[in-house]
C-alpha cells in the first residue's frame, strides 16, 4: 500500500499548487453558503407566516433547511467535480511522466487508488470546510443529529462516484478540457435519467445518481443505495484500469 | 545483463519493429542508433516495461520485463524521449517521489537523492521549481531521476536532444561517468555520440538490426576506405577534372557534387592527398579546399543504411 500512499500525497501536493483547486474550493464555498443562507432565511420567515401556524410541529430544520441544502450542494458537486479530476491522468500523459509512472515498480491499481483518494481527500476537505455552515446551525438551533450525519455519508458516497467517472474520463484522453466535458456528460446522462422517471422504483429512478442521496438526508441509511454508490465506484475505477491497461496493448 | 529476443511490434498494420535481437553484457554501453523513426525508441519503451512487444521477449538480468514485471523494472533507470518532470514541484520534491515509487527506502533515501543531484550537477537549484528550469536542467533532472535508485540497467532515449553544443558534451561525460558497472543502453541518431560514449553500436533501420558490432573492430573495418571532399575553381573543365583525378593509383570513385566540389572515394588504406596536390598543381587549378569528408563511422552509418533501403 506504500506506493498508493506516495501516490497520494504527490497528487495532493499538485493541487494545492495549483490555482484550479482554490478557485473550486471558493466557489463552492461561496455557492454552497449562499443556498444555505437561501434555505435558513426561509425557515426563519416561515416561523413567523401566520399560514403555517398550524403546521408548526411538522416544520423543522432538518426538513426545511438541511435536505435542501444537501440536495442543492449535490447538483453544485455535480459541475465541479469533473473540475477537480480532469487533470489526474490527462496531465500526466500531456507532461510525459506516464512513462515514469508506468515504468516504476509499482502496479497500476496502486496508481488508479493512490489519484482517486487524492481527489476524495481534496473532495473531503471542501465538505469538511462547507459543514462550518451547520456547526453554526447547531449551535443556535436543534436540529436532528442522525439524519445529518447519514446525509453526509451519502454525500461523501455521493462525491466517491462523482471522482470516479471523472478519474475514468481523464484516462480517456490527453486533454483536461476534454475530460471534464466527459465526465460531465456523463454525470449529467446518470442525473437526468432520474428526473425522467416519476416513479422512485423503476430502473431509471435506480439507476439515478442522485435519487439515491434522498434516503440518506431523511435519515434512512438503506443498504441498497450503498450498495449503489460503492458498486459505481468500483466500476469506474475497474474501467479506469481496463483503459490503462489496454492502452499499452495498442 | 540485457537479453531482447526476437522482439516484434506492430501498431495496426504498421510494423514498428521487426525480429530484433541482441544482447548487452555488464558494463557495456550499447549506442542504439538509427534515423528518425527506426524503431528506436519503441525498442526502449519495450526494454523499460513501458509497453508490451507483440512478439519475442526480453529479459533484464534474470528477469522477463513482461512476467516478472516489476522485479525487473526495480533493476532499470528509464530516461524517456521527454524527461518525465512535474512542473509543479521542486527538483528535491520530485527526486524524493521518484524514490519513493522507485521503493529506495529508509535511511538511504536522502543519500541516494543527494549523489543523484550531484553527479547530475542539479545541487544548486534542489529548491527550485522545475517549470523554471531550463531544457539543459530538465535534461539533468531527468537523468538523475533515471539513477536515484542506483538501478543495474540504464536506458536512455536520446539523452542529448535539444541541448546546445556545450550541453551536450557535459551530458556525454555524464553518461561515462554514471556507466561503471551499470549496463548502459542509449539511443541516438547522432554519429558522434556513439564514438564518444560507447563500446558497443547496433544500427537499426526500419525496424531491424542491419549491424551489430563493437566499437573497436567497427573502427578497424572502415580503416581502409578514405573519403576526400575537393573544391578547386576549375573554370568549368570538368570532365577533364573528372578524368585526371579518376587516373590517380587507388581512386575508386570520382563525383562532383556542386560546381567545383568534387567528393572521392578511395581504396583501401593509402593516403592519395599528396598525388592529388601535385596533380592539381600541374594542372593549374587554383586549389580552394581539400579535405576528409566523413568520419569512418558515418560512411559505414551511411552505406549500411542505404543499401538496407534498396
Amino acid at each position: 500500500m506504500k506506493p498508493v500512499y506516495t501516490i497520494l500525497k504527490r497528487e495532493l501536493k499538485s493541487y494545492f499548487a495549483s490555482p484550479i483547486a482554490y478557485v473550486v474550493l471558493l466557489v463552492f464555498l461561496v455557492l454552497s453558503g449562499i443556498f444555505f443562507f437561501l434555505y435558513l432565511q426561509g425557515f426563519v420567515e416561515s416561523q413567523f407566516d401566520p399560514r403555517f401556524q398550524f403546521f408548526k410541529e411538522r416544520i423543522n430544520l432538518n426538513d426545511f433547511v438541511i435536505r435542501p441544502y444537501f440536495g442543492t450542494v449535490s447538483i453544485i458537486l455535480l459541475i465541479m467535480m469533473p473540475l477537480i479530476t480532469m487533470r489526474l491522468i490527462a496531465e500526466e500523459r500531456r507532461n510525459f511522466t506516464a512513462e515514469l509512472l508506468f515504468t516504476s515498480p509499482v502496479r497500476v491499481f496502486h496508481i488508479i487508488l493512490g489519484k482517486f483518494l487524492a481527489s476524495f481527500s481534496f473532495f473531503g476537505v471542501m465538505v469538511l470546510i462547507s459543514a462550518v455552515y451547520v456547526i453554526v446551525l447547531m449551535a443556535y438551533g436543534n436540529p436532528d443529529l442522525g439524519p445529518l450525519l447519514s446525509g453526509y455519508l451519502g454525500l461523501f458516497l455521493l462525491g466517491g462516484s462523482f471522482l470516479a467517472v471523472g478519474l475514468f474520463s481523464s484516462s480517456l484522453t490527453e486533454n483536461q478540457i476534454v475530460a471534464a466535458v466527459i465526465s460531465f456528460g456523463i454525470l449529467l446522462v446518470f442525473w437526468i435519467i432520474g428526473a425522467s422517471s416519476d416513479a422512485q422504483d423503476s430502473i431509471l429512478g435506480y439507476l439515478s445518481i442522485i435519487n439515491h442521496l434522498d434516503n440518506f438526508t431523511k435519515g434512512v441509511i438503506e443498504l441498497k443505495d450503498i450498495v449503489y454508490y460503492l458498486s459505481f465506484i468500483f466500476f469506474g475505477l475497474f474501467l479506469t484500469h481496463i483503459m490503462l491497461e489496454s492502452e499499452k496493448w495498442r | 545483463m540485457i537479453e531482447v529476443q526476437n522482439l516484434t511490434k506492430r501498431y495496426g498494420n504498421l510494423v514498428a519493429i521487426n525480429n530484433v535481437s541482441f544482447r548487452v553484457a555488464q558494463g557495456e554501453i550499447l549506442g542504439f542508433l538509427g534515423p528518425n523513426g527506426a524503431g528506436k525508441t519503441t525498442t526502449m519503451r519495450i526494454i523499460s516495461g513501458y509497453m508490451p512487444p507483440t512478439d519475442g521477449t526480453v529479459r533484464v538480468g534474470d528477469f522477463d520485463v513482461i512476467e516478472d514485471s516489476l522485479k525487473a523494472k526495480r533493476r532499470i533507470g528509464y530516461l524517456p524521449e521527454n524527461p518525465p518532470l512535474y512542473n509543479d514541484m521542486t527538483v528535491e520534491g520530485y527526486l524524493d517521489f521518484v524514490a519513493d515509487i522507485k521503493h529506495v527506502l529508509g535511511k538511504n533515501k536522502k543519500d541516494k537523492i543527494r549523489l543523484a543531484m550531484e553527479r547530475c550537477g542539479i545541487t544548486d537549484v534542489n529548491k527550485r521549481l522545475i517549470g523554471n528550469l531550463s531544457k539543459g536542467y530538465r535534461q539533468r533532472i531527468g537523468i538523475a531521476q533515471a539513477i536515484v535508485h542506483d538501478p543495474a540497467v540504464l536506458i536512455l532515449d536520446e539523452p542529448t536532444i535539444g541541448l546546445d553544443p556545450k550541453q551536450i558534451i557535459e551530458i556525454r561525460y555524464l553518461i561515462k561517468s554514471l556507466s561503471g558497472d551499470r549496463t548502459v543502453i542509449i539511443s541516438t541518431h547522432l554519429l558522434p555520440e556513439v564514438t564518444m560514449t560507447c563500446t558497443r553500436v547496433v544500427i537499426i533501420n526500419e525496424g531491424r538490426i542491419v549491424l551489430e558490432e563493437s566499437l573497436d573492430r567497427l573502427s578497424e573495418r572502415v580503416d581502409g576506405a578514405q573519403i576526400l571532399f575537393l573544391k578547386i575553381n576549375h573554370a568549368n573543365r570538368y570532365n577533364e577534372v573528372n578524368e585526371r583525378i579518376q587516373s590517380l593509383p587507388n581512386v575508386s570513385d570520382v563525383r562532383e557534387s556542386a560546381s567545383g566540389e568534387f567528393i572521392i572515394q578511395t581504396k583501401g588504406g593509402t593516403d592519395i592527398r599528396e598525388d592529388l596536390v601535385r596533380v592539381i598543381v600541374q594542372n593549374g587549378w587554383r586549389l580552394l579546399e581539400l579535405r576528409p569528408l566523413t568520419h569512418a563511422l558515418e560512411e559505414v552509418f551511411l552505406r549500411v543504411i542505404s543499401t538496407e533501403g534498396e
